[in-house]
């Protein structure tokens, strides 16, 4: 579904990704860890289009994301080619990003109806789903300097559900919130996870949710993948000295 | 006539001046309608435009704003006619007005955009939105927020530079107290109730925009 290919994404002469590859199967929830600036935010700024790549292609969904081909050749990508890949994921950040100025529902509704051309009804109709799917029925008419912050997320992956994703980016959805929130965000995505046919990548410092939700983890360090392997093979039998470090200084902060 | 102030004849210029005032305020409101939309597209051209189009933009805006408002009116109202483009005094009044305070708004307009964080377009990205609609209905209703009171006190400016206007015979407030005074030979009773009346609007405007404020801030987070 997600196909990396030798990407390299650097700021001047700073590499933050390097040749990296990586490939995520339909269907798939997998968590990126390792410390902080070693490139794996990187990776879902770059999969939502918001940082341009250097290097490599990015493929999703069997097509290129930032090129497109011209008979043989790949060029990089249009504004219309972007818009129309861009359909295809979703992506919740750490800090919410909201648009203050308007309700949890017309949050939820105001891209299903410009971009997806749904009538007025129906995105309202999907949108109060989505709020009750993520435990907000009470709050359609609340504007998100009424809800706490933990609200203010649910909302959030509601409004991002809205446009009907095949893939769903999670950048450290939880680092912003307060620890006794941090639970009703996790468990809203344990639903999406389990009511849709979703291909999730996240980025978390959760390593429990990490290990009990992930079919794989992908350890970062230095911009490029140490290690991956399921959560099993990453939490308990880690071949890697820098992986094993890692999880040492986490674990015992947790 | 030895009054300093004669109230007899202060009362019955009053009607005229009335009629009068309502063309300032006339003026006020049409220069302002031609200076929002103006701002905004100076705005959008500065700051989302190639640079060549870009920078062409910013020398317009600087000319607009750096050049005497009486001299881009002379311009339009002695110059003009010469290229035969024949506009009316009224016409050239509300173009000169909303340009010039039009360049004046894509600036506050600026404040307000580079306000909102960054992040708010990246929301716009993540969900698709096109650029012009990201911009209508997310940025800009909250760039406008924070600068109604900036735009506000260049509306009052506005206001109390209609006076400028007479200069081009354009039949406001201060080109008829001139006329009644030009007549009568009294001007100390149309150019006092002139400016008592720029003076009582512009206090009741500037409480308006001080309320506003307020209400502003007790609206946001």
């Amino acid at each position: 579904m997600v196909r990396f290919d030798k990407v390299t994404k650097a700021y001047g002469d700073f590499v933050v990704l390097r040749d990296l590859d990586l490939e995520v199967a339909a269907n798939e929830k997998v968590s990126l860890i390792g410390p902080s600036g070693s490139g794996k935010t990187t990776v879902l700024r770059t999969l939502m289009t918001l940082e341009p790549i250097q290097g490599g292609v990015i493929q999703v969904d069997g097509e290129p994301l930032t090129h497109m081909q011209q008979g043989e050749r790949l060029v990089p990508a249009d504004a219309r080619h972007k818009r129309r890949m861009r359909g295809k994921i979703g992506m919740v950040f750490q800090q919410f990003n909201l648009f203050p100025h308007m309700t949890a529902l017309q949050n939820c509704i105001e891209a299903p109806i410009s971009v997806l051309g749904l009538d007025r009804d129906e995105a309202v109709e999907r949108a109060r789903e989505l709020l009750r799917l993520v435990g907000l029925g009470e709050k359609n008419d609340h504007y998100p300097s009424q809800l706490s912050g933990g609200q203010q997320q649910r909302v959030a992956i509601a409004r991002a559900l809205a446009m009907r994703p095949r893939v769903m980016l999670f950048d450290e959805v939880t680092s912003a919130l307060d620890p006794e929130v941090v639970g009703e965000v996790l468990a809203v995505i344990r639903d999406v996870g389990r009511e849709y046919n979703l291909t999730m990548l996240m980025v978390t410092h959760q390593m429990g949710f990490a290990r009990e939700f992930s079919d794989r983890i992908c350890f970062f360090s230095d911009g490029a993948i140490v290690e991956h392997g399921s959560p099993d093979e990453i939490f308990n039998n880690t071949r890697h000295e820098r992986t094993q470090q890692f999880l040492r200084a986490v674990l015992a902060g947790q | 006539m030895n009054d300093i102030f004669d109230l007899n004849f202060a009362i019955s210029i009053l009607p005229s001046l009335g009629q009068a005032a309502l063309v300032t305020i006339q003026m006020t409101v049409a220069g302002f309608l031609v200076a929002l939309p103006v701002g905004l597209l100076l705005v959008c051209l500065r700051l989302y435009t190639a640079a060549p189009i870009s920078y062409a933009t910013i020398g317009v805006m600087e000319f607009l704003r750096s050049t005497p408002l009486l001299a881009q009116l002379f311009f339009m109202y002695f110059v003009f006619p010469l290229w035969g483009i024949n506009i009316s005094a009224t016409m050239i009044g509300i173009i000169g007005l909303g340009l010039h305070y039009g360049a004046y708004y894509s600036e506050v307009f600026r404040g307000g955009i580079e306000s909102v964080p960054r992040t708010q377009w990246e929301a716009t990205t993540a969900l698709n939105l096109s650029p012009s609609r990201a911009f209508l209905r997310i940025i800009l209703p909250q760039a406008l927020v924070p600068v109604v009171p900036a735009i506000g006190n260049y509306l009052i400016a506005l206001f109390k530079e209609t006076p400028i206007l007479s200069a081009i015979a354009v039949a406001e407030l201060m080109q008829r107290a001139k006329v009644i005074g030009a007549d009568t030979f009294r001007y100390t009773e149309p150019i006092t109730l002139t400016g008592i009346f720029f003076l009582v609007m512009s206090l009741l405007s500037a409480t308006g925009v001080r309320w506003l404020e307020r209400r502003m801030r007790k609206g946001t987070r």
